[in-house]
């Protein structure tokens, strides 16, 4: 590890005397890659989305009404979930990748559906990667709403069944906040695709295990056109959130 | 199909609320009849507010027992409604607000619709009916807190001091529709604050002081010759309110 290491830092100072110009050069080629739409780039960029959207949708779909019926709901155990949920919010995501692998892996239980190192196994194992940390997050948000209002609810005759997709529409523009915090875990996380992805170039190889793969071999400006990106697709998504919450606030008070 | 029975009267019996060590309803037994406006009066702490959520099922006693003549079957629609201090509104259209009440009702379609429509009109927001509920001014708010338990024609009306919190042209609007529910025939049980309130809309008065019922009386005798020294003392704002 050590000598790999050495052999990159002399490697870069080969080709471009000082890092520092190293990364100059870098920066002015990876702006050269994103400007022409480079199609490797687009390629790594396209599934990269995919499979996070498809990651977070899902997730949304089974973590949102999870965290809303945990939040209004009274039952045995309830505190001691909330804080496994919580405690997964930390999930590293190279253990969501080795358990997704073993269950998809040839031996493993569902080693027929043959889907191992293909972007649906990167779907499964980033969903299951996010889906607590949006169940976690849909907890608070609507036990805080639930507090607000549940005399009212109750009052009005709705059920614990009713309240929670009430409270998730009442709540939906924080919900936004919430599912794109899920989304930046998921496109940004690089130890799940890479086990259960393979990173197999042209198939299973998103921005995060590209940079990972093209940093180690000294492919910097590849590198650094997808850090670019994806940091530019992580802050567009925020500050689009940030207008929509800041839109509906004033126009639904 | 008959008529369903009536929910009133409301028979409390012995009922106690305790929290920790703290009685804050104290052994309270009353009958509610149909009928008279009923406020409840008392200083602050002397658990007015508790009391209506013990009666409107928001909590459950300690001790003692409430029943209605006719209960409200368990998951069928309410009979009975609140209004609270500050309203919870939806963040949809006011007319949303008022729909979706219907709907836990069980009202559906044309009928949902006409009844949203009349209610609103009747608290006179006829004409903000798309606007988004939280938009509204606090005594819009209140309005439509009202337009939404009107259009469900409760037997009971449980308020609680529903104009803490409004100045006195909001304060008059709500008072005129509390008046128009009733006589509509709505069974209206308040909880308020102020005496000028009380004297206006109040038929008979229930007293309480720290958890008990301390006197009950018709409006007019309670406010010229209360019964109870410590309704005396409320009156000559000698008590904390």
């Amino acid at each position: 590890m050590q000598s790999c290491t050495n052999a990159h830092i002399s490697d870069l100072n080969l080709r471009s005397g000082l890092p520092l110009n190293g990364i100059v050069d870098a920066l002015a080629h990876a702006v050269g890659l994103v400007t022409t739409l480079d199609a490797k780039l687009v390629q790594i960029v396209g599934l990269s989305l995919r499979v996070s959207i498809a990651a977070v949708v899902l997730g949304s779909v089974i973590g949102l009404p999870l965290g809303a019926a945990i939040a209004v709901n009274e039952f045995r155990g309830k505190h001691a979930l909330i804080v496994i949920l919580n405690g997964l919010l930390g999930l590293p995501s190279v253990v969501v990748g080795l358990v997704v692998y073993l269950m998809l892996s040839r031996a493993g239980p569902l080693g027929s559906w043959g889907i191992l190192f293909t972007p649906t196994a990167m779907v499964i194992a980033q969903t299951v990667l996010i889906t607590p940390t949006l169940a976690a997050l849909a907890q608070q948000l609507v036990a805080d709403g639930w507090s607000e209002y549940r005399e009212q609810l109750r009052s009005l005759g709705e059920t614990k069944l009713g309240a929670a997709p009430t409270l998730l529409w009442d709540l939906r523009f924080s919900l936004v906040t919430i599912v794109l915090a899920g989304f930046g875990r998921a496109a940004s996380e690089v130890g799940a695709v890479m086990i259960v992805g393979g990173n197999i170039d042209g198939v299973t190889r998103v921005m995060t295990t590209a940079i990972a793969l093209e940093t180690s071999k000294g492919d910097l400006p590849l590198a650094l056109a997808l850090g670019f990106i994806l940091l530019s697709v992580v802050l567009a998504l925020n500050a689009g959130a940030f207008v929509v919450k800041e839109t509906a606030r004033r126009r639904f008070g | 199909m008959r008529a369903p029975l009536s929910l009133l009267p409301l028979t409390l019996d012995n009922v106690v609320f305790q929290v920790g060590s703290r009685r804050i309803v104290d052994g309270i037994s009353v009958t509610i009849e149909r009928g008279p406006r009923t406020i409840v009066l008392g200083p602050n702490g002397a658990g007015k507010s508790v009391l209506l959520r013990l009666c409107h099922g928001l909590l459950e006693p300690t001790s003692g027992r409430i029943r209605w003549n006719a209960p409200e079957l368990p998951g069928a629609p309410r009979r009975q409604a609140m209004v609270f201090q500050r309203p919870v509104l939806l963040r949809r259209s006011a007319r949303r607000n008022v729909t979706y009440a219907l709907k836990l009702a069980g009202f559906h379609g044309d009928e949902r619709e006409e009844r949203a429509t009349e209610a609103l009109r009747k608290v006179g927001l006829d004409a903000l009916g798309d606007r988004y509920a939280r938009t509204l001014s606090g005594g819009e708010q209140q309005r439509l807190a009202l337009a939404r338990v009107w259009a469900l024609r409760p037997e009971i009306l449980f308020l609680d001091e529903p104009t803490a919190s409004l100045d006195p042209g909001a304060t008059h609007e709500v008072e005129r529709v509390i008046a128009a529910m009733h006589a509509a025939g709505t069974k209206i049980v308040m909880v308020t604050h102020s005496l000028g309130q009380a004297h206006r809309l109040g038929d008979e008065v229930l007293f309480m002081h720290q958890g008990r019922l301390v006197e009950r009386a018709a409006a007019a005798q309670f406010f010229k010759r209360p019964a109870s020294i410590e309704a005396a003392k409320f009156l000559e704002g000698e008590l904390p309110w």
